[in-house]
């Protein structure tokens, strides 16, 4: 199937359609929570909150016996939240840091989580197979009840975050003065963060425990290099998401075989890549083009700065000199000589400089420029 | 003698078993310029926090003319340090001023042209209003002080705490933010600020407090400034040559 015939067939199939808006659903919310995380230098809270889920949902089977999607999230939702509340509680009331309680937690719940799948395997229930897509995710599995669940929990999420925009934001950048105003920062940041606890559980059936993160995490960071303002990082980060998803279902479906979640985030982080590079404030590629042509304009300046001084002690300004003497002066080339010419500050006669009197001025107009900056 | 505008009673903070601040009783009266000083780890920044209620306290009540600081929050503004927060988030000058009227606001209302033009006005007290729409991160430190500054400015208390708003500024930052600390008291305001240059308490500041988890002393600057109590405080002879 090519992409021409699978854009066809997602306006007429219903599954294609189905798991379509799942995935855009799915990687706008987590890359709209995605943008508080990153900014509360949290990001590894999502890896641990994800493996810290797998646990739940085993557990969840084992009690219902049943894989009604339904029931193994909010397994999943239980122990994801317990799995972060550990966090803080070790956190606060004991002398590790923040990334040992996550790496704690992320491994002894995923641990359990495997041992109780290996667990369920070797059960007669003949239901039990296919428990483990929940480590990879498998978006085919996506039905029409759990995009709803998905749009109603995106919906609640979306006006939470609209209606604590400002506690949200103030938050984020100085909690020790939100304090101050009044604010029971405890609340905001209960809210944050159950919301992006729910956010990665939803995500678990699509992407999967494994992979998770980089969901919440790989929409925020390329959003991050195109803006200075919250409300643009947030909503870039939710568009980031939804295309990955998109994109991620779409070459996922027309290449045969090729599993949804992993296709998902490899999209994601193509969206990262573009926007390390590309974006024009903080990219690489345009901070390398900044930082060549302050260098250059830098030379020009030396070496202008250099033959005025040699000018200065003559009467006549355009007094020739040998080309040889720039020399002596380090940073000098051809190339910066030809520019000085072109811009009509030089004059070459033979192997013979002499500085114009536009040259002259521009040259001290330099000289009074980094005085005055100087002072 | 004027109006109490601080009361801090049997103040003690510990983090974990090692007391930062034992028993610490201070009154500040209204109207003062007051310093903090006192060595590295005296619990200087560690007083503040808990008068502000972002530290819990062992032991001891914090009052604000009179009544509990819980009820008191709209008389107060604090200037953390500098370095504090992160100044790569994503956000304006004017925002981060902005976030002064939030207070007052309370939850979920916005600020609105009322909000935007207090902080626009603080911005100008700064000498900052150049640069409301500016990326933080693209701020030098001293700007990003004054930020601060105006921030609290906004909040428009009548007393102001400060942690070290000296640290890491020019000299005609530190000018510009000690000239605007002398008009907030002019204007009746109570400033505490904790600082560290000792050679500039006689010059900026009217009223001291010398700390070293204990309180050794607090009073006037005029008659307690002196090598006894920068000794006592310091720990080491300590001759600080004040100018008569």
């Amino acid at each position: 199937m090519d992409i021409t015939e699978y854009i066809k067939l997602v306006f007429t199939d219903y599954t294609l359609r189905t798991i379509t808006l799942g995935t855009a659903i799915l990687g706008a919310v987590t890359g709209m929570l995605g943008s508080f995380a990153v900014l509360r230098k949290q990001s590894l809270l999502g890896d641990a909150i994800s493996h810290a889920a797998l646990p739940g949902i085993a557990i969840a089977f084992l009690i219902t016996g049943a894989k009604d999607s339904n029931t193994l999230l909010i397994g999943a939702l239980i122990s994801g939240l317990i799995g972060t509340f550990w966090i803080r509680g070790i956190v606060s009331k004991t002398h590790l840091k923040s990334d040992t309680a996550l790496g704690l937690i992320l491994s002894l719940f995923f641990g359990f989580g495997m041992l109780l799948l290996t667990f369920i395997q070797k059960q007669p229930n003949a239901n039990q197979a296919g428990l483990d897509k929940y480590l990879f995710g498998q978006a085919a599995t996506l039905v029409e009840s759990d995009v709803w669940t998905m749009a109603i929990v995106t919906g609640i999420c979306l006006l939470v975050m609209l209606l604590f925009w400002k506690e949200f934001k103030i938050l984020l950048f100085d909690a020790d003065y939100t304090k101050t105003l009044g604010f029971n920062t405890k609340t905001i940041d209960v809210l944050i963060t159950s919301f992006i606890v729910l956010a990665i559980v939803l995500g678990l059936q699509t992407v999967g425990v494994v992979l998770m993160s980089a969901m919440l995490l790989a929409p925020a960071a390329a959003a991050r290099q195109w803006t200075n303002s919250l409300s643009v990082m947030v909503f870039l980060a939710a568009l980031f998401g939804a295309f990955s998803g998109v994109f991620g279902t779409a070459i996922s479906a027309s290449q045969n075989n090729l599993s949804t979640g992993p296709v998902i985030v490899l999209v994601a982080g193509v969206f990262v890549l573009i926007s390390f590079i590309f974006s024009p404030s903080r990219g690489l590629l345009f901070r390398q083009i900044r930082f060549v042509k302050n260098r250059r304009d830098l030379e020009l300046h030396k070496t202008l700065a250099f033959m005025y001084n040699i000018a200065e002690t003559h009467e006549n300004v355009s007094h020739p000199h040998a080309i040889k003497i720039l020399n002596n002066f380090q940073g000098y080339t051809k190339g910066t000589l030809q520019k000085l010419v072109e811009k009509d500050y030089v004059k070459l006669t033979g192997n013979m400089w002499s500085l114009t009197a536009k040259g002259f001025n521009a040259a001290s107009n330099l000289y009074n420029q980094q005085n005055e900056t100087d002072e | 003698m004027s109006k109490i505008a601080v009361k801090v009673d049997d103040l003690t903070v510990a983090y974990n078993y090692k007391p930062v601040l034992w028993d610490i009783d201070l009154e500040i009266p209204e109207g003062v310029l007051m310093a903090i000083v006192g060595p590295n780890g005296a619990g200087k920044s560690t007083l503040i926090k808990s008068i502000l209620g972002i530290l819990k306290p062992i032991a001891g009540s914090v009052s604000i003319y009179g009544k509990p600081y819980d009820k008191q929050r709209q008389k107060v503004a604090y200037v953390p340090q500098k370095g504090s927060v992160d100044w790569d988030f994503p956000t304006t000058a004017l925002d981060v001023v902005m976030m002064g009227t939030y207070g007052s606001l309370g939850w979920i209302k916005r600020p609105g042209q009322k909000e935007k033009k207090a902080a626009l006005e603080a911005l100008e007290k700064v000498g900052m209003l150049s640069f409301k729409s500016r990326q933080i991160s693209q701020l030098s430190g001293g700007q990003q002080q004054r930020i601060f500054l105006a921030r609290a400015l906004v909040q428009n208390a009548a007393i102001y705490f400060m942690d070290e708003p000296f640290q890491g500024v020019d000299a005609s930052t530190e000018i510009a933010i000690i000239n605007i600390l002398k008009a907030l008291r002019k204007a009746g305001k109570t400033v505490i600020v904790v600082h560290h240059d000792l050679q500039t308490v006689p010059e900026y500041f009217d009223w001291v407090t010398f700390l070293n988890v204990k309180k050794i002393a607090t009073g006037p600057v005029k008659d307690i400034f002196n090598d006894d109590n920068l000794t006592k405080t310091y720990g080491i002879n300590y001759k600080v040559s004040i100018q008569e």
